[in-house]
């Protein structure tokens, strides 16, 4: 098979194509990191379908594809990214464009004082980079973190002071722009909540044209001792796209994570997050997934209860239309002496469709004996009986559809803490119609 | 005499190739109220959800004429807009979908039908809380998610509540009085007497005198084994409470 040979030589493309866009600055340090996670990228190749935990998900179009260099283009204004601009952050806002910070686009003069939120370039030396900066991704053990860590060309970075509260949703938003050819890109997160800090986090990803790419995203996040963090994730790339992306989560003693993960976009996507939860450690993991046409997206996420007395909550929602495929692989680790562990993981899948599909794993490596470890799954249509309800009162086949879709995703939609996101993501999931069937006559 | 609303020549109707109904006759003119009684299982519910068009009941044979037009060539959704309302014996409860969202949906989805007025939230909340009280139902079930974890009682309610609010020409409640405390029955009496205007009418399916003290019907009706079998005034209602249908069986055996 040469598809082998394609991989790499894709590959190698990209690898070419970003070395000769190197970040603007960095330490000695960083570079060496660099170098030795490229070095490691070539060594572990492109997973293939023999490998299990990518089983589901064939990654020969990503690798058949011809990464070519970023031709030079005009700035980005902001009237063409005002659609992905939230209210609630408009002075709280870090702006990526392809991968690079774009201070013009950015707005950060509603931070309190003492938080950092900077790009690589503005603070190239920051102690930071060197404690935390692939600390918690183990590059040497996944290929896309070692590209990813090999190619990045800015990093997105927050310190939230101990004892601050940022009242504001801080939003990084990464937007790709449309390209001749396809490109690859590395987004990178560092976040860091000091002791008995507060934020909320909108990591988000969306693009400027329906293009082919490749966003290969990192983000690494720290919760100290006791800090709260509400992290929203939104992916709405272009649907050709491919999106890969890892998180790397550590919750400290004492410490609130609540996620809260929405796929739209990608035509192929896989999002891998890895929480760590110590002692007395809260999180609470929220994941929707709505996808359509021939969308494949592959969640495999890792609970890891590594001290004693945590507590998880993983609620994981697929709506799955026309041709499109989930894949959800929910692992809770319980390590031995992780006693009075309460973990508790639902998957619930709708199907919109004859031929959509949904691989739904659920894995547990209970270790310790004295645990409360509750797991469900189930995969499901529309209820006959409620559309027909909705029917009865001279609502339209396709709207009822679209409330009753909705009412499934609602639980999730209606956590979410900002309200013009929260009403964005209610369209879109009132407005998606069944193709193939005719629209309400007006 | 008011005009006729519903023509019901022998239906017949089976679900999951089960025949059910055998040769339904029925006709209502507007300002008339309608009961339908008889023994559970005897196809009372079939008959109410085949008129609203549930997709399980397939009809083999008769046909049904509403205002005039053939009923079976309207989805369920065109019924409700044409102004046929069924409250179900048992409504169905719909997490996460919000009764204000769905009572407004509902309403402006029949008001653009009418080309009446739609309304905003705002401006429905005014009109839904007028309705509330109708039925004595507190503010606090329009914020929840329909039916869902509703009391028996409130369920009945608020398919009074959407009743009121859709004001259809002919209202087939299905057993709305049963479970009912005696201040909800009268709840759901004044509601459908409120709804009796000149040019409505309404089909009630009930198994008990009781809700007819409250709502006077013109005919009462008995459905036996997929067939109406019997038809009188309030009286007959009243001999059923006493008698039960035995007696009704002995006369049918006399051969038509
Ligand atoms: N989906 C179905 N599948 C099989 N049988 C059905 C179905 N729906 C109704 N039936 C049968 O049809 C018959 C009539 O049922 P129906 O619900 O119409 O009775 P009913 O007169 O409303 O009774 P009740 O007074 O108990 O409400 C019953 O024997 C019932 O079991
Ligand atoms: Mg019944």
């Amino acid at each position: 098979m040469n598809t082998g040979r394609n991989i790499q030589a894709g590959l190698m493309h990209s690898l070419l194509q970003t070395l000769a866009q190197p970040p603007a600055s960095g330490t000695e340090a960083l570079r060496d990191l660099r170098a030795q996670a490229l070095v490691r990228a070539q060594a572990l190749g492109l997973p293939g379908a023999r490998d299990e935990e990518w089983r589901f998900t064939d990654l020969s179009a990503l690798g058949n594809l011809d990464f070519k260099p970023a031709a030079a283009q005009g700035p980005v204004t902001e009237a063409d990214i005002q659609r992905f601009i939230l209210q609630e952050a408009h002075a709280s806002r870090l702006v990526f464009i392809d991968g690079v910070y774009a201070p013009p686009l950015s707005a950060l003069h509603g931070l309190p004082q003492g938080v950092l939120a900077a790009s690589l370039a503005e603070a190239p030396a920051h102690p930071l980079l060197h404690a935390y900066l692939s600390r918690q991704v183990d590059w040497r053990k996944g290929v896309f973190a070692a590209l990813n860590t090999g190619l990045f060309r800015d990093v997105a970075l927050l310190v939230i002071p101990s004892q601050t509260e940022i009242s504001a949703p801080v939003h990084l938003l990464f937007i790709t722009r449309a390209h001749h050819a396809a490109h690859a890109v590395h987004p990178r997160c560092l976040v860091l909540a000091e002791a008995h800090s507060q934020c909320t986090l909108i990591e988000d990803y969306a693009s400027l044209a329906e293009d082919v790419y490749f966003n290969n995203a990192v983000t690494e996040i720290t919760l100290q001792q006791s800090a709260r963090l509400r992290h929203i994730r939104l992916q709405r790339d272009s649907r050709a796209a491919f999106h890969i992306a890892g998180a790397a989560v550590s919750v400290a003693r004492g410490a609130h994570y609540h996620a809260s993960s929405v796929t739209l976009g990608a035509r192929l996507s896989r999002y891998s997050p890895v929480i760590t939860l110590e002692q007395d450690a809260e999180c609470v993991l929220d994941g929707l997934v709505m996808i359509a046409g021939r969308q494949l997206a592959d969640t495999h996420s890792i609970v890891d209860h590594a001290q004693p007395h945590a507590k998880s909550r993983q609620t994981h929602k697929c709506i799955v239309d026309e041709g499109a495929h989930a894949v959800f692989n929910g692992k809770v680790i319980v390590h031995k002496d992780a006693q009075l562990t309460d973990a508790a993981q639902e998957s619930r899948t709708l199907l919109l469709s004859d031929k959509a599909r949904v691989n739904v794993k659920p894995e547990l490596q209970i270790l310790a004996d004295d645990v409360k470890c509750a797991h469900g799954a189930t995969v499901g249509q529309l209820e006959d009986e409620e559309l027909f309800y909705l029917k009865s009162r001279g609502i339209g086949e396709t709207q009822a559809r679209n409330l009753l879709t909705y009412a499934f995703a609602a639980e999730l939609i209606e956590r979410i803490p900002a309200d013009s996101l929260k009403t964005s993501l209610r369209e879109a999931v009132l407005q998606r119609t069944h193709s193939g069937q005719v629209l309400e006559p007006a | 005499m008011g005009k006729l609303l519903l023509e019901v020549r022998d239906l017949h109707a089976s679900v999951a190739g089960v025949e059910i109904l055998k040769g339904v006759n029925l006709g209502v003119r507007a300002g008339e109220v309608h009961a339908i009684m008889g023994p559970n299982g005897s196809g009372k519910s079939t008959f109410s959800k085949l008129l609203a068009g549930h997709p399980a009941y397939s009809v083999t044979r008769g046909e049904v004429l509403f205002q005039g037009a053939n009923l079976f060539a309207l989805s369920a959704e065109e019924r409700a807009r044409a102004g046929l309302f069924l409250a179900f014996q048992y409504p169905v409860e719909i997490p996460g979908v919000s009764n204000a969202a769905f009572l407004r949906l509902a309403y402006n989805t029949l008001q653009k039908q009418r080309g009446g007025e739609e309304l905003d939230p705002l401006e429905f909340d005014d009109l839904a809380r007028e309705k509330l009280k109708l039925v004595d139902m507190d503010e606090s079930f329009l914020q929840r998610s329909v039916n869902a974890g509703f009391s028996g009682g409130e369920k009945k309610r608020n398919e009074i509540l959407q009743m009121a609010l859709l004001d259809p020409a002919l209202a087939v409640l299905d057993e709305t009085d049963s479970g009912l405390d005696i201040d909800a029955l009268r709840v759901v009496a004044d509601g459908v007497n409120k709804l009796l205007k000149p040019g409505n009418a309404v089909l009630l399916v009930t198994h008990y005198q009781r809700l007819l003290d409250y709502i006077t019907p013109h005919f009462v009706h008995v459905m036996e084994d997929g067939r109406i079998v019997k038809t009188g005034d309030k009286e007959l209602a009243k001999q059923l409470e006493q008698r039960g249908y035995d007696w009704l069986r002995d006369d049918a055996a006399v051969p038509a």
